[in-house]
């Protein structure tokens, strides 16, 4: 029985994740063509050793010397890390408070606490950020109501820059921050900052001292939660963002359904993946990290 | 009882104010009289009226339901399959690639996993569909489902498992009718996630679906893309409204069954 219950999942990942997967790293060493499928040289086994030869022949760097050539694609990548880096340190500190007052709420509101953290992210993605087209919009709610509060005399341009970005990627990101460092601060015990009082240490410095070390793990896990999705995000960007707004997902989407220049948007993902790498080879050893202290 | 400090209890409301006022201004104005979204001009319940009328959004969620149950059931059996296997078999050669095919879809971006997925149907020629959609969600969907399996897996007690393979149950029966009770809640819990997984994803759906078959958020991104309308806002507290009461219903049924467990424990002991 185990036998097949390895060899069903094992042949699925194989067909539908790992060829996929080799099949665009073919591509990104093929040549853009206007054909059907758009790109050169396709593999024709009826040619025999020969046509083999030839197709492995016809493929090269190409497309990878060209996105080093184009300003736009290391902008893209570039801004990319970027925004996700800033929003990542946005996100911890918006949720790093709000996992803090979790933990110290009492014991019979965390259950309820956690349920309004979870919520959100049951519910559909997209419509998350579709709710803050109509908040950010020129004429929108938030400019209606800072002009109402007389903070400001004129909208401010928000929807369509950066700043959009941000907020779309700090509110929908929010949950992956705050579980994993509420998870960590929940364990802590409060004694131990009473202890530390106790000893002469400032509030301040207790906190620095006590809660920010133990609280750590669950700070680096909720980074890289949100840091590695974020580098690739398409929605929005696409939604909240203006046309300054360089994002690879977004180039990548662009380069694949308008340009229909395949062999550049597989080069495109798989640079994007080499970048990845690191942050997720990272994540993975530090849960593994965790799970050993754990046991 | 601790007494909370001001400064918790401010940072609690204004977090869960982030969180929530979005949403709740979104279901307002779906009862706005108004084509713009940001003018109240009165309530009305117009724009519901129009989303029902709307056939092409119900077709497409119509797709996105079918997709969903198909997707996070095949899901389900694949990675609970899979969970088994990394939890309960040692080691066995090409272990490392399956822990590595499973654990890379869940950091893979979403535009790489759509790509790859496209290319290949494109390669052996399969024409893009509900069917296609389906086998991506599966395969992105069972990565976590054999994520939250093996966490149940890994705690529960292995004696059971093979007290059932002593008292002569095959390996089937063992699996069948003791293992599967045990982590029936995770595997339910899988399911759920599985199609919620899929009910939400727009970008794997726009890679692979085809002319034949529009999801939901595909339908949602292109009619969004040009602007804010009142229809969307009508589509989303509907769905905002299901995802509310699915999750109030489920988490009284698991109240009310750790309640009448702990009942019948003390009920045991005296």
């Amino acid at each position: 029985m185990k036998r097949i219950f390895t060899a069903v999942p094992y042949l699925w990942l194989l067909v539908l994740f790992l060829v996929p997967f080799l099949i665009v790293m073919k591509i990104s060493l093929s040549d853009y063509a206007i054909s059907i499928p758009p790109y050169t040289p396709t593999l024709d086994f009826s040619g025999g050793w020969q046509a083999v030869r030839d197709f492995f022949g016809a493929l090269d760097f190409e497309n990878y010397v060209f996105l080093t050539e184009d300003d736009l694609y290391w902008k893209a990548y570039l801004s990319s890390l970027k925004i996700a880096i800033i929003s990542t340190i946005l996100t911890l500190l918006v949720g790093f408070p709000i996992a803090y007052g979790m933990a110290r709420a009492p014991d019979e509101w965390r259950p309820a606490l956690m349920m309004l953290v979870i919520l959100p992210f049951w519910t559909s993605f997209l419509i998350r950020v579709y709710a803050w087209m109509g908040i950010l919009a020129n004429e929108g709610i938030l400019n209606q109501f800072l002009l109402w509060l007389g903070l400001i005399s004129e909208p401010l341009t928000i929807i369509n820059t950066n700043i959009a970005v941000y907020i779309g990627i700090v509110y929908t990101y929010l949950p992956f921050m705050i579980l994993p460092v509420y998870a960590s601060l929940e364990r802590m015990d409060p004694s131990l900052l009473e202890a530390a009082e106790d000893l002469g240490c400032s509030r301040v410095s207790a906190f620095w001292n006590v809660t920010v070390p133990l609280a750590r793990p669950g700070v680096i896990a909720g980074c890289f939660l949100v840091f590695i999705p974020a580098v690739g995000e398409f929605v929005i960007p696409s939604l909240l963002g203006g046309s300054q707004t360089l994002m690879i997902g977004k180039v990548l989407w662009e380069e694949f359904f308008s340009n229909r220049d395949w062999p550049v948007a597989s080069a495109v993902a798989i640079i994007l993946l080499l970048i990845l790498i690191i942050p997720i080879v990272l994540f993975q050893r530090q849960e593994q990290l965790a799970r050993e202290v754990d046991q | 009882m601790r007494r909370m400090s001001a400064f918790n209890v401010v940072s609690l409301t204004l977090g869960f104010a982030f969180l929530y006022i979005p949403m709740v201004i979104l279901v307002v104005y779906s009862f706005n009289a108004s084509k713009l979204v940001t003018v109240w001009a009165g309530f009305s319940t117009k724009w519901y009226g129009e989303l029902i009328r709307n056939e092409a959004f119900l077709d497409a969620a119509w797709v996105t339901v079918k997709v969903g149950v198909l997707s996070s059931t095949f899901a389900t059996v694949l990675g609970t399959m899979a969970a088994y296997v990394m939890v309960r078999r040692g080691s066995f050669r090409g272990r490392t690639l399956f822990s590595g095919m499973i654990y890379a879809p869940l950091v893979m971006p979403e535009v790489i996993t759509g790509l790859s997925l496209l290319l290949l149907f494109i390669a052996i020629g399969l024409d893009r569909g509900v069917l296609t959609i389906v086998l991506a969600h599966t395969t992105f969907s069972m990565c976590y489902v054999s994520v939250v399996v093996s966490s149940r897996l890994v705690s529960f007690d292995r004696s059971l498992e093979e007290a059932a393979l002593d008292l002569g149950c095959t390996p089937f029966q063992g699996f069948r009718l003791v293992t599967l009770p045990i982590i029936a809640p995770a595997v339910l819990a899988g399911w759920l996630l599985a199609f919620t997984l899929s009910l939400d994803d727009l970008v794997i759906a726009s890679f692979t679906a085809g002319p034949s078959a529009t999801t939901l958020p595909i339908k949602i991104f292109s009619s969004v893309r040009l602007g804010v309308s009142p229809e969307i806002n009508a589509l989303s507290t509907i769905i905002i409204g299901l995802v509310v009461s699915g999750v109030i219903v489920a988490s009284l049924v698991s109240k009310h069954r750790i309640a009448a467990r702990s009942a019948e424990e003390r009920a045991a002991i005296d």
